[in-house]
């Protein structure tokens, strides 16, 4: 264990080391191996006054996805069959939630995993609500940026030769962790944090801050930051000579040479400073430069070399785990949030196993609706809705009017409600399924024809096989290569087994017939504008499956009749 | 320091987008022959003329600003060109003598302090015309200008400046002053003062601690000659900023200035031009938009005044209190020509120009915006009413209360019926929102639905017809007619001849425009 902790501090981290008492192993059998791996880089503090931070229990395991923990990426099932992530377009909407963040891997993994209880839905919702309800989402976001830093200065700790530069690097380390914990504990104290997760979390959190351990570092790193801080020293350039010595308040030239030819200033004048990424490099020159200042401010770098002895390992691992699991919650809101600010609305679904009487309203496309904002194109919001004994729905209509669309909403919605998440639209109610099916069509497909009807068979065949009573089927397009006739037979077959098995199901379809199948199918109407055929609406609505009429005037069309004109002009 | 030659208390920005849908303002209004004119073949002059044109100001303090410093300029040219020669030659100075290495900052201070000196020569020719001529001027602006000069520059500000310039060379080494960064490497290297340095140098020797450390960098040690370069670089930084920007901001004032007095060159080239082709000019009387004013005299079409051979006949209109004004009448009848005349002097005024009018009295709007029927469709991507209805849809996102509408031949891409219909709504929701609508329309059917009721802000105007058939290109206060006299032109012209049935103006017209003119000597 010795050899495996960063040997930054010498001889200190030995003797550290064999006095802890072992916290973190006995709780790494439990734990998962994530867990045990950042425990291997930052072990955990120690209370120097030798008693635990929670006598007499174990220190809490504190999970903020399921209720029985943190989780580690083994925990998790990998989606083996990933059809119907890329055909709802989830693959694209994961790998964008993702983007940025550092786990990759365990937050993709999450994304797949469906829950099956309703419980545990809840218990991820209520902590959705927390972060949503008040400012505690971009003030856990700013923490989660601090750790961020701290790990990664960290890292670099052992890579930095010059005592004095190593420890002042450790020190900004420590001073941010401080920082970062005491502005998360007032946070969550100003917070109403309603959920199970945070609640439990904010206990702990309010015991750690006040031990006397968290106490000593914070003031510890503050003296010794503020000593430093006040060090001012000038460096003389005289070719290639150069003198150290210490300040004395001579003024600052440039503000006097701006000043002298201030009166001339018109609006912001473009900018001549050469830029300089961060600080200057440690090189050997601003290394001899330290030295130097070290030795004239004998008493602060002294100072310094005690406490970085003190304070080696300071790093909480309840805190580590809490920073980790929160990223799953704060990559959902950044992606849905500028989808927010354009207008578009998410809810809580009602999360039900009884009643399969699904709805939504306003809800949409999550991929799409990304990539239209991204172009500025309004989305259209579409809604659903069921009563029994409706199952069904066949949309059918104009193509490119928004019927995959459809299709992929109603999937995507039930699989981001299933992870616990809040989803597209004003209010929905979903149903909570054991599987997801879909079977698209793909366009490359379409050139083998007659193996491509049997492939479609096949696949269709499987899916109503495996399919429960329980399971959601999107299926889409299916059949088209074939004749009206055959698809119009095979429509019907699928519709049968679909009503048989009583489950939820998409069919987006061009056999209008369909539609008309029985008490348990909606028909569902992709629609264009009726001025011009070639735009489409992207509404989807019940309609019976017929022709359009088109019979809008022309201006209409253009928004200039009177009625929209006082309308646009007066907003 | 701001010359303040367009508006009282800012500069103008040349910089900023024009309004969005300008294009069609200038086809329409048909304003690049005045820019032309205004521009006398100087590209530079050209923009700064289509720029503060076609940025309407609503201030009437502006507008009256304007047109004191533009009588200023008329009457001393001379010195407004040596000025504005002077400003030119500034801006000269910049472009051959340094261009910025962005990369060092040394090199970008050397450069700033080259400009800087030449810059402060060009300063003290400015200086002196100050002195010489400031009586001369009446206007707010140039008085301004010339006092702004006095006062600022005055010789004790050149004299800070030299020292500055010289001190800047840094013959006694870089004085820095530092602290610690994160990894407690020295940062935030702040440059101080030269002199200083000196003696408090000395100072440091007589504290009893040892206070001064020296360590000088081998030769042929090049990373650390970078080293040490980098630390100088980033100390100087500031500073080298600092006169960059300065030099900059000199150059600023030097271009604001060329484009200020630019418009107003541009404007004696035009005033120049249409004084030569026998031109009455004035300057307009500029009201505020409410109580509904337009109130002219002898009012010409500026670009077809700059094309015609000859004297151009004018309009006289009242049409104070009125919001809707509809033009009917015989094609060719002047409809259009009066119509670009009102939307030209609008903008000519709303800039502190002149117009060509004995009198041209009206209300400030927010924007001009016009809706001219067009030939045909370069993009063939619409049918004609296509284009036509997206294009308003189009001017609707943009227009607010308070603004001018001007409609030549709307909406009559289809049948009449339809066509008036959609008029009608277009027309009756702009009033609504507080906007003046002039209609040019051959089209009786919308033109009548105006009548009935008849409203006390709407003012009927009519192409004349004499009885022998003979056109006269003024306008009368009359009803719409039921008959068009179209029909009428199609005989007088003989019939198809292949000629259009809506002469473009400026060609046809001003042909026809002569033959006008003759026969009203006979």
């Amino acid at each position: 264990m010795v050899e495996r902790m960063p040997s930054i501090f010498d001889d200190h981290t030995a003797r550290t080391f064999e006095r802890e008492p072992d916290v973190a192993t006995t709780q790494a059998g439990k734990r998962n191996g994530g867990v045990e791996h950042q425990g291997d880089q930052f072990a955990p503090y120690e209370d120097p006054t030798g008693g635990s931070l929670f006598p007499g229990e174990r220190r809490p395991r504190i999970g903020l996805l399921f209720d029985d923990g943190p989780v580690a990426l083994e925990d998790l099932d990998r989606v083996g069959d990933c059809s119907f992530a890329v055909d709802l377009n989830l693959d694209q909407i994961v790998a964008s939630i993702v983007r940025g963040f550092d786990d990759q891997e365990l937050l993709s993994a999450l994304y797949y995993q469906s829950l099956h209880e309703i419980d545990a839905i809840h218990y991820r919702q209520e902590v959705f609500k927390d972060l949503e309800d008040g400012p505690l989402f971009d003030q856990i976001k700013r923490f989660s940026g601090l750790m961020r830093q701290v790990r990664a200065r960290l890292a670099q700790l052992e890579k930095i030769d010059c005592r004095y530069q190593r420890e002042g690097s450790f020190l900004s380390a420590v001073a941010v962790y401080c920082e970062a914990v005491l502005a998360l504990v007032s946070d969550l104290r100003g917070s109403r944090v309603n959920s199970r997760a945070l609640h439990a979390f904010k206990g702990f959190l309010e015991a750690y801050v006040a031990s006397d351990y968290f106490c000593s570092l914070d003031s510890d790193t503050r003296e010794c930051k503020e000593g430093l801080a006040r060090i001012r020293y000038c460096v003389r350039i005289r070719g290639g000579r150069v003198d150290v010595s210490r300040y004395v308040g001579e003024n600052d030239y440039s503000t006097e040479v701006l000043e002298a030819f201030s009166r001339f200033a018109q609006g912001a004048a473009k900018d001549y400073l050469v830029e300089y990424r961060g600080d200057p490099p440690a090189n050997h020159v601003s290394v001899q430069i330290l030295e130097f200042v070290a030795r004239l401010f004998a008493e602060e770098f002294t100072a310094l070399n005690d406490y970085s002895d003190k304070h080696a390992h300071f790093f909480d691992e309840t805190v580590e785990c809490f920073e980790r699991e929160t990223q799953f919650y704060l990559a959902y809101l950044d992606y849905i949030r500028p989808l927010r600010s354009a207008g578009l609305q998410f809810c809580y679904p009602q999360i039900t196993k009884e009643s399969k009487e699904v709805f939504a309203t306003r809800t949409f496309d999550l991929a799409l609706a990304k990539e239209l904002l991204s172009r500025n194109v309004p989305v259209v919001p579409n809604g659903f809705h069921l009563e029994d004994p409706e199952r069904i729905f066949v949309v059918s209509g104009p193509n490119q009017g928004g019927k995959t669309t459809f299709a992929r909403t109603f999937g995507q919605l039930h699989h981001f409600a299933s992870l616990g998440c809040p989803v597209p639209g004003r209010d929905a109610r979903l149903f909570l399924f054991d599987q997801l099916f879909t079977h698209f069509e793909r366009e490359e497909d379409l050139v083998r024809m007659r193996g491509k009807l049997e492939d479609d068979l096949v696949r269709v065949a499987k899916v109503l096989q495996s399919a429960t009573t329980d399971s959601i089927v999107i299926l889409n397009e299916i059949f088209s290569s074939t004749t009206l006739d055959d698809a119009r037979f095979l429509g019907k077959k699928v519709l049968e087994k679909v009503a048989e098995l009583d489950l939820l199901c998409v069919y987006v379809t061009f056999v209008d017939e369909l539609a008309s199948f029985g008490d348990s199918v909606v028909s569902m109407v992709s629609s264009v504008d009726p001025d011009d055929p070639t735009e489409r609406t992207y509404e989807v609505v019940r309609a019976p499956a017929d022709g359009l009429a088109y019979a809008l005037a022309i201006a209409g069309k253009y928004g200039l009749t009177y009625d929209r004109l006082r309308e646009r002009l007066s907003s | 320091m701001k010359p303040f030659l367009l508006y009282p208390d800012q500069s103008f920005d040349f910089d900023a987008e024009l309004p969005l849908g300008h294009d069609s303002l200038v086809d329409d209004l048909e304003l690049t022959v005045v820019f032309d004119a205004m521009a006398q073949r100087d590209q530079f002059l050209f923009e700064v003329s289509k720029k503060v044109l076609l940025t309407t100001v609503t201030d009437l303090g502006v507008i009256r600003y304007r047109q004191e410093v533009l009588a200023d300029c008329v009457a001393e040219r001379e010195i407004i060109k040596e000025i504005y020669a002077i400003a030119l030659g500034a801006l000269e100075d910049r472009r051959t003598l340094w261009t910025y290495s962005s990369k060092r900052p040394s090199s970008i201070l050397a450069g700033a302090l080259t400009q800087l000196e030449a810059a402060v020569v060009r300063l003290r020719e400015l200086r002196r015309i100050a002195d010489d001529h400031l009586d001369k001027f009446g206007s707010k602006g140039l008085r301004g200008l010339l006092c702004n000069l006095q006062d600022e520059l005055n010789d004790e500000y050149f004299e800070t400046i030299d020292y500055h310039l010289k001190n800047l060379r840094f013959r006694d080494g870089i004085p820095l002053s530092a602290e610690l960064g994160p990894d407690n490497i020295g940062t935030n290297f702040v440059l101080r003062r030269v002199e200083n340095a000196k003696s408090s140098w000395k100072g440091w020797l007589h504290r009893g601690k040892r206070s001064s450390y020296s360590f000088t960098i081998p030769p042929r040690d090049e990373a650390g000659d970078r080293a040490l370069a980098d630390l100088t670089s980033r100390g100087i930084n500031q500073v080298a900023n600092a006169a960059a920007q300065s030099a900059e901001h000199i150059i600023s004032y030097f271009t604001s200035l060329r484009a200020e007095l630019g418009f107003y060159l541009s404007c004696i080239n035009l005033r120049d031009e249409l004084t030569a082709k026998g031109q009455l000019v004035s300057f307009p009387e500029p009201c505020s938009w409410q109580p509904a004013t337009l109130f002219t005299a002898g009012l010409r079409d500026v670009s077809l005044a700059l094309l015609a051979k000859g004297p151009v006949v004018g309009n006289d209109v009242d049409a104070r209190g009125k919001s809707l004004l509809i033009v009917t009448g015989a094609n060719s009848g002047g409809k259009s020509t009066f119509l670009r005349s009102v939307g030209l002097a609008q903008l000519m005024m709303q800039c502190g120009m002149f117009v060509t009018a004995q009198t041209y009295r009206a209300s400030v709007c927010d924007r001009v915006f016009t809706h001219f029927i067009r030939e045909e469709d370069p993009s063939m991507n619409h049918g004609r009413l296509d284009e036509e209805l997206s294009r308003m849809s189009a001017i609707v996102e943009r227009i607010t209360p308070h603004c001018l509408m001007l409609f030549n031949e709307s909406f009559a891409a289809t049948n009449e019926r339809e066509g008036s219909e959609i008029g009608r709504q277009v027309v009756r929701a702009l009033l609504d929102a507080d906007i003046k609508v002039l209609f040019v329309t051959h089209q009786f059917d919308f033109a009548a639905s105006f009548l009935n009721p008849r409203r006390e802000s709407t003012l009927f105007l009519r192409a004349q017809r004499e009885l022998d058939g003979q056109r006269r290109y003024q306008l009368v206060v009359a009803d719409p007619l039921p008959t068009s006299s179209g029909k009428d032109l199609y005989y007088e012209l003989g019939g198809w001849m292949g000629k259009d049935e809506h002469p473009r103006v400026p060609t046809s017209l001003v042909d026809s425009l002569e033959a006008d003119r003759r026969s009203t000597k006979c």
